[in-house]
């Protein structure tokens, strides 16, 4: 047995540490088109300070270490592209403190989105927070750690921008509490009105320290929810009708979406307006709001309100089980999407494109925007569905996310969880004094370079 | 030699998209799967058992105790059938999980536990070892008969016959059946295994022997309605047996008991105490059947019933189901799924803990004890609390 194995036993225990082929074969790869790697070990800690142990031994011997939630970012964020340890972080899922009054959340980073909606339905059902349209099982450190969006980013931002503050085991191995925690008692801020350090870790995908505590806003959640579905086949119109209706300023969610299949669907551009109430009136007064913001687009014959009484159940549920079905389309287990921040009005732009890679590479599209912040931008993905047993299909949806990420950045727009190829692509195109001050925090907090190697990797 | 491997439902493997919504209840509120909650590696998941059997299809991953103990470690709950958001493909998941451990079987490369449970049976005609002549013992002093011509045949399985909680279980229907005037018999050291547990871990060379006795002794004698003790049974005797030519109306006893108190056949007095009730999966997931205990329990004037968090079609497994009753791959851990269970039930303020399955029952009667929790939560079967609430 080697040194490593053994010490990593001794810190977490015998059935927390794995070095057996069926984990190391399972803990190489995502769902996504990425090749695997394979880690040399996977460990699942259950405290902070069984995490600082392992960030210490790593960094005394140079062994990477990839933090781990679910996995499903689709890009390839958690395959250990340099081996070493892959720390499964799911065992840390504790929900270690709701302040109601104060409207936040305490949880450890393994936390599934599931399991906080479910606690929070049980325990706070006046309560809330914003859920990614991810599956169940996504955590919320890795949700916050790739700058995710959920139900409630059209209200008040990416999700990340919702958290309160963190605790982080930083790459060299101490514990260290970010925002209001490192004060006081309170997890009422991650940063003002001190200098934001949570910006050291959001977004920077486990590559500067691991989350191991996130405190997260939560939101009223009302008593109703309910959604309009407007559909139109003028494709310019589109930056119009989200301007308009972000301009109503009290929906909850606006998702802008179209796909080829079911045939139905095909040519129309479907946007799915969500809106909450405490009542009845206030959910019909909100519906007149919708209905007459967009009267224009129906006088003039260039769209209208479908009926979506069947889809209703499925558009509302959070997360929503459906959205997964699109990897069995190819009967094939697979899709994964580019999905670039882009200003709306560039949507017209992004729909073609996403058409064209379709018919140029030869796979199934869908696509769907969220409006984040009230229309400040939008996360537009662009997803294409695969057959995992078809290699030379996962190529070019390789191929055709690589091109839509290409196109995003000429457009102007941020990608989205980029894979270590795109973020290559985000770098070559950063002003060179932005990627100097990269390369200085990331050398400054990981001086080894242990931490999901090959991710941000400035200097490459 | 070089084994060649193929399950029925080789096309499928793939579809997975581990989103691993298949560990979870409808409402996501602990994990739901009690192999991935006791190991608690996504390798242990339905998403993980699907990618690795894929795997180990496709020669990228060998046979290994690892993998037997992970595809072993199944409980087959259907859990995963239920949640898994791929309405063409989940039906299948259970199925592939069989397969690959029957091909496992195949190959002679299974866990020592699965290897010794399959012995026992195939050796004893049951897993305890114990000699056929004692099969009947348990029903001493309940009035129960020799099945000769009676309408129904009460199947009382191995655990009902020879573990001492599954005896207790069995003498309370069986006096509770007798009581309300059944015309009812048994077959007492005829009785065989019903291969249940046996053909989920994938023997179905042994099940088949098993199923195809049993269909002839019932046959022979007659019968035509049965009434199981087990879920365990009653799943097979409707799911397999009419494939191999056994045509039985099969009931389970919670169906019986349920009908008699409705037709006041059974007579309850009232009793003030706190009752919850554990779903077993066979009886739950695989048959539907949900209502008719609970009508059991709610029928007890001055008994209030009430639910644990998870229940119905999201109860959590007691970890007893797929024959892990046997093999106990799952072990008893602070995280297995029977010692959750009781937990998850005492912290409803119930004091019973009422079971419909003789698998079940011994698992939570363990667990009770391991968590300390004897002087606050005591495990009965439905028949059992019967007695005690009648008049």
């Amino acid at each position: 047995m080697s040194d490593i194995l053994q010490s990593l036993i001794d810190i977490v225990g015998e059935r927390s540490v794995s070095n057996a082929p069926e984990e190391l074969w399972f803990y190489s790869r995502d769902p996504g088109v990425l090749a695997p790697h394979k880690p040399d070990y996977v460990v699942a800690p259950k405290t902070t300070e069984e995490v600082q142990k392992i960030v210490q031994l790593a960094n005394r011997e140079k062994v990477p270490v990839v933090p781990m939630g679910n996995g499903m970012s689709l890009a390839g964020l958690v395959i250990p592209l340099k081996g070493g340890i892959v720390l499964d972080m799911k065992r840390m899922n504790k929900i270690l403190e709701v302040n109601a009054m104060a409207r936040y959340v305490v949880v450890e980073g393994g936390t599934s989105q599931g399991a906080l909606k479910s606690y929070l339905q049980k325990n706070h059902p006046t309560l809330r927070h914003s859920i990614p349209d991810a599956p169940a099982t996504t955590t919320i450190a890795a949700n916050v750690s790739l700058h995710g969006q959920g139900r409630l980013t059209n209200q008040y931002g990416f999700n990340s921008d919702m958290v309160t503050g963190l605790e982080v085991v930083l790459p060299t191995g101490e514990i260290c509490l970010i925002g209001s925690p490192s004060i006081g008692p309170y997890w009422i801020s991650k940063g003002p009105t001190l200098p934001d350090l949570s910006g050291l870790f959001l977004g920077w995908l486990g590559c500067t320290g691991i989350i191991t505590k996130v405190g997260l806003k939560l939101y009223p959640n009302k008593k109703i929810r309910d959604a309009e579905l407007f559909v139109t086949d003028r494709v310019d119109l589109i930056p119009h009708i989200l301007y308009k209706l972000t301009h109503l300023e009290m929906l909850e969610d606006i998702n802008v979406w179209f796909q080829p299949k079911p045939l139905m669907f095909l040519g129309n551009y479907h946007i799915t307006i969500f809106f909450t109430g405490d009542t009845e009136e206030e959910i019909e007064f909100k519906r007149k709001m919708v209905w007459d913001c967009l009267q224009e687009y129906m006088d003039s014959k260039d769209g209208g309100f479908m009926s979506m009484q069947y889809m209703k159940p499925m558009l509302l549920e959070m997360p929503g089980r459906n959205i997964a079905d699109f990897a069995d389309v190819p009967k094939g287990g697979g899709f994964e999407y580019s999905g670039p921040i882009a200003p709306i009005e560039h949507f017209p732009q992004y729909a073609a494109k996403v058409v064209e890679l379709a018919a140029k590479y030869n796979v199934l599209y869908a696509s769907t925007a969220r409006l984040i912040s009230g229309g400040h931008s939008m996360m537009y993905s662009i997803s294409f569905a695969f057959n995992r047993n078809d290699k030379a299909m996962m190529e070019r949806v390789e191929q055709a996310l690589t091109e839509a990420t290409a196109f995003a950045l000429d457009m102007g727009g941020i990608p989205w969880k980029p894979n270590f190829k795109e973020q290559q692509m985000t770098l070559a195109k950063m002003e060179p004094n932005a990627r100097k001050l990269l390369l200085m925090i990331k050398k400054n907090l990981d001086p080894q370079g242990i931490m999901n190697p090959g991710n941000w990797e400035v200097n490459s | 030699m070089t084994y060649i491997r193929h399950i029925e439902h080789e096309n499928i493997v793939h579809r997975c998209f581990r989103c691993g919504y298949c560990k979870y209840p409808s409402d996501y509120s602990d994990f739901n799967c009690p192999s991935y909650k006791a190991f608690g590696w996504d390798t242990f998941a339905p998403g993980g058992r699907m990618w690795l059997t894929r795997a180990w299809l496709s020669g990228e991953i060998e046979t290994s105790a690892r993998f037997a103990e992970i595809m072993f470690s199944c409980v087959a709950c259907d859990n995963c059938k239920d949640q898994c958001v791929f309405p063409k493909f989940k039906d299948f998941l259970p199925d592939i999980f069989q397969e690959t451990r029957a091909e496992l079987v195949g190959e002679g490369k299974i866990p020592p536990g699965v290897r010794d449970y399959f012995k026992a049976v195939a050796v004893s005609g049951n897993p305890y070892k114990l000699p056929q002549s004692e099969r009947g013992d348990w029903a001493k002093g309940t009035g129960l008969k020799p099945f000769t011509n009676q309408k129904y045949l009460f199947y009382a399985g191995s655990v009902g016959s020879y573990d001492e909680v599954g005896k207790r279980m069995a003498q309370s229907v069986g006096k509770m059946l007798v009581d309300a005037g059944l015309s009812v018999g048994i077959l007492g050291n005829e009785e065989g295994c019903d291969g249940n547990d046996v053909r989920a871990l994938g023997e179905m060379g042994l099940f088949v022997q098993l199923a195809q006795a049993n269909i002839e002794t019932f046959k022979a004698k007659g019968v035509k309605e049965i009434i199981t003790l087990d879920p365990h049974a009653l799943n097979t005797f409707k799911k397999d047996y009419p494939r191999l030519g056994g045509l039985f109306k099969v009931r389970h006893y919670s169906e019986v008991l349920a009908e008699l108190i409705k037709k006041k056949k059974i007579k309850l007095k009232a009793w003030p105490v706190t009752i919850t009730y554990h779903d077993p999966c066979y009886l739950g997931r695989h048959q539907n059947i949900y209502q008719a205990p609970r009508d059991i329990l709610k029928a007890i004037p001055k008994a209030e019933f009430v639910e644990m968090h998870r229940h119905g079609a999201d109860a959590f497994c007691c970890g007893g189901g797929g024959g892990n009753f046997f093999t106990d791959i799952l072990g008893m851990s602070e995280d297995s799924a029977s010692r959750v269970r009781v937990r998850e039930a005492a912290e409803t303020g119930a004091s019973i803990l009422a079971v419909a399955c003789p698998n079940c029952a011994k698992m939570l009667t363990d667990a009770v004890k391991m968590e300390n929790l004897e002087d606050r939560l005591e495990v009965l079967s439905l028949a059992e609390i019967l007695e005690r609430a009648r008049k």
